[in-house]
C-alpha cells in the first residue's frame, strides 16, 4: 500500500464519516476522529500500522461502549454507529488490495446511511463530491502508478457518463412501495408540535426556522386570519400543563353543518413522527387514508416518518357539533380547583354579571385588551399559580399563555372550552407560488362551545397582538432579536434568495425525494407513455440504457477505429505485401520494408527498382518526419502502378 | 495421505468446475486460432471481458443498497445506487478501450543458459491519443509483467520466463489483461506468437579443456604474439573488446577487429566421448563449459557430438552454433521453424 493511496483512503473515510459527526454519540465521534488523526500520523511518518491485538482491543471496547450507550446492538442508529467504527478501524489495518477494497465498499455504504438524516440538495452535492474522491482513490488502488491527473480525468469521465444513465434509471426504474420490512420507530427525529403544552413550549418552537409543511392552494388562497392549521387539541389541564387527556366512552363522529367557503389545497408535510396531519379548519376530505377525530383533528394510522403529500378540501365556514355529548362538555369544563384562586374569582365575577356566554367571552377579551398585556417571546417565569401570576402580575406572554389563561377563565365561568394548537399563517413564496409554514408559525388558540353555534374559535392573541394574526410573528413581537433570522425582516435581496432556495428545495422534495410509484406513473403518463406498467418501464429503461451506452461506446472508441482507416499509406503497403505473398514471396514477421523489398528484388528482378523506391518512401512516410499530402499521393500512385 | 477436511471439498468441487469451464471457454475462444505472425492488432474480436470477483462483490453491495433504498424510501439512495451501477457499467467500456487497437509484435529472443530467465520481448505500439494503463502480460504459468503504453507511444515489454532444461523454450499461450480503471472487469486477449527461446545447457562450473590433440598446449593466448596476426575486419556486435583495434579506431578509421589465424593442426576438438559426467546431461553441461572456455581463450575449436561434428573455428557465431548444437542434441525438435 503506497502512502498516497493511504491518504486517498483516509480522505474518503473522512468525507463519508464527517456528516455523521453531528448525530453520532459524542465519544464515538471523538474516537473516530482520534483514529483518523493517528492513522494520518502513522502514514505521514511511515511508521508501521498498529499491532493486531491493540486493534482487537479497540474493536471490542468500541463495540462494548456502543452496546452500553444504546443498551442494544440492533437497530438502525446502532448499525450506523458500528459501521463508522468498523470503517475507521479497517483503515488501521491495510495490508492487501483486498483490505483497501473493503474500505472503499464500506465508504460507499456509509454515504447511503447519511441519507437517513438528510436528503437535501447540499447533501446530494456533497455526495457527488465524496463519490468523486472515492472513485479517484479506487482507480489508484488498481493502478498505483497512474499519475494524478489522468486519475482525476478518468474518475470525472466515469461520473459524468454515469449521470445521464442514472437519470434514465431514476425515472424508469420501477418503484416498489416500501417498506419491505418494519421501519424502526426511530426513523426520524425532528422538532414539532407536541401533544402537551406548557408555558414556553410554543415560544421555544418559534425559534426554529425548520419547515413544518408547504401548502399550495388550488385557487385563491384564504385570508391570512383564516389560515388556522389544526394540530393537537388539549382538553386536560393540571394547573400548569395542558394535555390531550384521555378519552373515555363512546366517541362520536363530528357533525358538521352549514358548510361554505370550500377551499382546495395540497400539503407537503415534513416528517414529524406523530400521527396528526394538518388541515385548515375544518377539513371535508383528504387524499390519504386519514380520520377526522371527534375534536376535528385529522390523523393517520401510522406516524408520519417520511415526507408526504396530500390534497385536501376544507370549509372555512362551518357549524361544528351543534349537539355535543355530555361527556365532552364535562371534559371541556374540567379545572384543577386548588390552583389560581384569584383567576377563579375574576371569572366567577364575570359569570355573575353576564347574561350570556358570549358576554363572558367578551369580558375576558376586553380584560386582556385593557389591562396592558404584552405579547412577547421572552415572558418572565411563572410560579405555582401560573395563571394568577400571568393575569395579575407579569402580564407578558406568548400565544400559549393567552390561550391557556383564556380557556381556564372560560371553564371557571362554566363555558365549555379547550385549547387548540397548530400553525397560523405562513410565508408566501411568490417564486414557487406556495406558502411555507415553519415551526416558528406554531400557534395556540381557544375554542369554546356555545349553544346554537357549536364549537367557535376564539383567538385571545388576536386581541393583544392583531399583527400576529394578520402578518406574522415578526410584526407582532417588539423585540425580535431572539427570532430566527428569516422570521425577522431581512433585506429584500436576502429574502428573495431565501425564497428562491426554498422554491428549489420544494421542487427537489416534490420531484426527486417524493418520486414514488404514484409520481412515477403520473410523470410517465404525462411524458406520453400509455397505460404504464412496470414491464413497460423496465423495457424502456433497458432500451434507453443500451442506446446511451452504445452512444458512449461509439464516442469513446471513435479515435481508435477511425485512425486505422485513415492510415492510407500503411493500408496500401500491406495490400502490396499481401499480393506479393500470394505470388509466392511472403513477408517474414521480422522483416522491415527495405529488407523485404531487397529479398523480393532478388527473386523478381523486374520489380527490384520500383520496390526499393517504394520501400524507401514507405519508411520515410511512416517513420520519418511528417510529410505533406503531396508525398503521400505520390507514394499511393506509385504503389498502385506496381504489377505483381 | 490424510483425507482433506470436508469443508474444502465444496471449494475443491467449485474449483474443478471453474477449471472445466475455463478449459471449455479456451477451446471455444481458440477454436480457429492459428498462430499469430507479424503485428497483431487487438480488435474487438480478440478482446474478452468478464466481471472480476470484486465486480461481483460490488453487485452484491449494490443489491443490499437497493433493498435499503426501497425499504427506507431513500430517493437519494436510489440515485447513489444507480450512479455506482452505471459507473461500473462504464468502467467495462473503459477496460475494453484500454486494450482495444493496441498493436503487438513479438521480438527477437536471445538464447540463455538453463536456469537463467528467458527474456521474451514484445513490442507494443499504441497508435491512438489514449494512454493505456496497467496492462498485464502473462503466460500460463503465472509469469507476468505490468506496463503502461503512452498515447502514440511504443513500449518494449520483456516477459521473463525461468528456463529449466536445455532445448527450445516456448511461451505457450500468452495472455494480455487489464483491470483498469476500477478492477471490476477483467478484459483480456490471447496472443499466439510462436516465439521460442533457445536454452543452452547450464555449463558446469569448471572443467579442464581436453588436451590430447593440441600440440601447442591449451593455455596459449591468442594475442600473445604478433606473428599470428592476419588482418583486420569490421566490427560485428558481439566481438570481444580486447580484440578491437583501438589504435585504428583512434585514427578514426572506424571500429576494426584484429583477426588471428592459427597454424593448421593447432585446433582443439571438444569431443562428447571425452566429456566428464555420468549421464548425457552432465556431459553436455561439461561440453558447454569447454566451448565457453575455448572461446574465452581464443582457441580454434571443433565440436564432435555422437550425431555429427562442427569443423574447428573461432568467434561468436561459431560459439553460438556449437552451443546450439549441444542444446538441441538428442532432442526431438531440432530445427528452428
Amino acid at each position: 500500500m503506497s502512502k498516497s493511496l493511504n491518504y486517498g483512503l483516509l480522505l474518503s473515510i473522512l468525507m463519508v464519516v464527517a456528516p455523521h459527526a453531528e448525530h453520532l454519540t459524542v465519544w464515538v465521534s471523538i474516537l473516530c476522529g482520534v483514529l483518523l488523526v493517528w492513522r494520518t500520523y502513522l502514514n505521514y511518518s511511515s511508521r508501521p500500522q498498529p499491532k493486531k491485538w491493540l486493534l482487537m482491543l479497540i474493536t471490542f471496547a468500541g463495540t462494548g461502549g456502543v452496546a452500553m450507550s444504546f443498551h442494544t446492538l440492533f437497530g438502525r442508529e446502532v448499525g450506523v454507529t458500528l459501521l463508522m467504527l468498523l470503517a475507521t478501524l479497517k483503515l488501521m489495518e491495510l495490508r492487501s488490495e483486498r483490505d483497501a477494497m473493503a474500505v472503499i465498499y464500506l465508504a460507499l455504504f456509509i454515504i447511503i446511511t447519511n441519507f437517513f438524516y438528510s436528503q437535501s440538495i447540499p447533501t446530494a452535492l456533497y455526495m457527488l463530491a465524496t463519490l468523486f474522491v472515492v472513485t479517484v482513490t479506487w482507480i489508484q488502488l488498481h493502478g498505483q502508478n497512474i499519475p494524478f491527473k489522468p486519475r482525476l480525468r478518468t474518475a470525472a469521465i466515469l461520473l459524468l457518463q454515469a449521470i445521464p444513465l442514472t437519470l434514465i434509471l431514476f425515472i424508469l426504474f420501477p418503484r416498489v412501495q416500501g417498506p419491505l420490512w418494519g421501519l424502526p420507530q426511530d426513523a426520524y427525529s425532528t422538532s414539532g408540535l407536541d401533544d402537551r403544552m406548557s408555558p414556553g413550549s410554543l415560544s421555544r418552537l418559534s425559534l426554529s426556522e425548520a419547515v413544518a409543511f408547504r401548502v399550495s392552494y388550488k385557487n385563491n388562497p384564504p385570508l391570512r386570519e383564516q389560515m388556522y392549521w389544526r394540530g393537537p387539541v388539549m382538553w386536560y389541564f393540571d394547573g400548569r400543563t395542558w394535555t390531550t387527556g384521555k378519552t373515555t366512552g363512546q366517541l362520536t363522529a363530528p357533525q358538521l353543518t352549514n358548510l361554505d367557503q370550500s377551499i382546495d389545497y395540497t400539503v407537503t408535510l415534513e416528517p414529524h413522527n406523530k400521527t396528526w396531519l394538518f388541515a385548515l379548519d375544518i377539513p371535508e376530505k383528504v387524499s390519504l387514508p386519514a380520520t377526522l377525530s371527534y375534536d376535528f383533528r385529522l390523523y393517520s394510522k401510522k406516524p408520519v416518518n417520511a415526507r408526504i403529500r396530500y390534497e385536501a378540501r376544507s370549509n372555512l365556514g362551518y357549524r361544528a357539533n351543534l349537539q355535543e355529548s355530555g361527556l365532552h362538555i364535562e371534559r371541556a369544563l374540567q379545572i384543577p380547583t386548588q390552583f389560581n384562586p384569584k383567576a377563579q374569582k375574576l371569572a366567577a365575577g364575570w359569570k355573575a354579571s353576564s347574561a350570556s356566554d358570549a358576554e363572558i367571552i367578551q369580558a375576558a377579551l376586553s380584560y386582556f385588551s385593557q389591562q396592558g398585556f404584552k405579547y412577547t417571546l421572552e415572558p418572565p417565569p411563572l410560579g405555582t399559580n401560573g395563571i394568577d401570576d400571568f393575569i395579575f402580575e407579569t402580564k407578558q406572554g406568548f400565544c400559549e399563555h393567552y390561550a391557556s389563561a383564556f380557556v381556564f377563565l372560560m371553564r371557571v365561568a362554566n363555558v365549555p372550552a379547550r385549547v387548540v394548537t397548530g400553525y397560523l399563517g405562513g410565508e408566501f413564496n411568490d417564486i414557487g407560488n406556495y406558502y411555507i409554514v415553519r415551526q416558528s408559525d406554531a400557534h395556540a388558540w381557544a375554542e369554546v362551545w356555545l349553544k346554537g353555534q357549536g364549537w367557535v374559535r376564539v383567538d385571545p392573541t388576536g386581541v393583544i397582538a392583531p399583527a400576529r394574526i394578520q402578518s406574522g410573528l415578526s410584526a407582532a413581537v417588539s423585540n425580535n432579536a431572539a427570532l430566527p433570522f428569516m422570521a425577522r425582516n431581512p433585506p429584500q435581496w436576502l429574502r428573495n434568495l431565501s425564497l428562491n432556495w426554498d422554491a428549489l428545495s420544494n421542487q427537489w422534495n416534490q420531484w426527486v425525494l417524493g418520486y414514488d410509484n404514484e409520481r412515477q406513473f403520473a410523470f410517465l403518463t404525462r411524458l406520453g407513455m400509455e397505460s404504464v406498467t412496470w414491464q413497460k418501464m423496465a423495457m424502456n429503461m433497458a432500451a434507453g440504457l443500451v442506446i446511451l451506452v452504445a452512444l458512449f461506446a461509439l464516442f469513446m472508441l471513435r479515435h481508435l477505429f477511425v485512425r486505422m482507416r485513415n492510415d492510407k499509406v500503411q493500408v496500401a503497403w500491406l495490400k502490396l505485401c499481401k499480393k506479393l505473398s500470394k505470388s509466392g514471396i511472403p513477408r517474414a514477421a521480422h522483416e522491415g520494408a527495405l529488407d523485404y523489398a531487397a529479398r523480393v528484388g532478388t527473386a523478381r528482378p523486374e520489380l527490384a527498382e520500383s520496390l526499393h523506391d517504394l520501400a524507401i518512401r514507405y519508411s520515410a512516410l511512416r517513420y520519418g518526419k511528417a510529410q505533406g499530402e503531396q508525398a503521400i499521393r505520390e507514394f499511393l500512385q506509385r504503389i498502385s502502378a506496381v504489377k505483381t | 495421505m490424510p483425507l482433506a477436511p470436508s469443508e474444502n471439498c465444496g471449494e475443491e468441487k467449485i474449483n474443478i468446475m471453474l477449471f472445466k469451464l475455463k478449459t471449455r471457454f479456451r477451446s471455444w475462444a481458440l477454436r480457429r486460432q492459428r498462430n499469430d505472425d507479424g503485428t497483431v492488432t487487438l480488435t474487438q474480436r480478440r478482446i474478452y471481458i468478464l466481471p472480476t470477483r470484486q465486480g461481483f462483490a460490488l453487485a452484491f453491495v449494490l443489491l443490499l443498497m437497493l433493498l435499503g433504498d426501497i425499504n427506507y424510501n431513500l430517493s437519494l439512495g436510489y440515485v447513489l445506487t444507480f450512479l455506482l451501477a452505471m459507473i461500473a457499467v462504464m468502467s467495462m467500456l473503459h477496460a475494453f478501450r484500454n486494450l482495444a487497437q493496441l498493436q503487438v509484435r513479438a521480438g527477437h529472443v536471445e538464447p540463455v543458459f538453463a536456469t537463467e530467465p528467458a527474456r521474451f520481448v514484445y513490442h507494443f505500439h499504441n497508435i491512438s491519443k489514449l494512454d493505456r494503463y496497467q496492462i498485464n502480460l502473462n503466460d500460463m504459468h503465472g509469469n507476468s509483467t505490468v506496463f503502461d503504453v503512452a498515447a502514440n507511444g511504443y513500449k518494449e515489454v520483456i516477459l521473463n520466463i525461468p528456463s529449466t532444461r536445455r532445448g527450445w523454450l516456448t511461451t505457450g499461450r500468452v495472455a494480455l489483461y487489464t483491470h483498469f480503471p476500477l478492477g471490476l472487469f477483467h478484459a483480456w486477449s490471447y496472443l499466439h506468437f510462436d516465439t521460442r527461446c533457445l536454452v543452452y545447457p547450464k555449463p558446469i562450473t569448471d572443467a579442464p579443456l581436453p588436451s590430447g590433440k593440441t600440440p601447442n598446449g591449451a593455455g596459449k593466448s591468442a594475442i600473445a604474439g604478433d606473428e599470428d596476426f592476419s588482418g583486420l575486419r569490421k566490427y560485428v556486435a558481439g566481438d570481444a573488446l580486447q580484440r578491437i583495434a583501438w589504435k585504428v579506431f583512434a585514427r578514426e578509421q572506424g571500429l576494426q577487429v584484429k583477426q588471428f589465424s592459427n597454424p593448421l593442426g593447432d585446433e582443439l576438438w571438444l569431443d562428447y566421448s571425452a566429456a566428464t559426467g555420468s549421464n548425457e546431461e552432465e556431459k553436455l553441461a561439461c561440453m558447454a563449459r569447454w566451448v565457453l572456455k575455448a572461446e574465452a581463450q581464443e582457441l580454434r575449436y571443433g565440436l564432435r557430438l555422437p550425431d555429427g561434428e562442427l569443423p574447428a573455428n573461432l568467434g561468436t557465431a561459431h560459439r553460438d552454433e556449437c552451443l546450439s548444437s549441444i542444446a538441441l542434441f538428442n532432442l526431438p525438435l531440432k530445427t528452428e521453424p
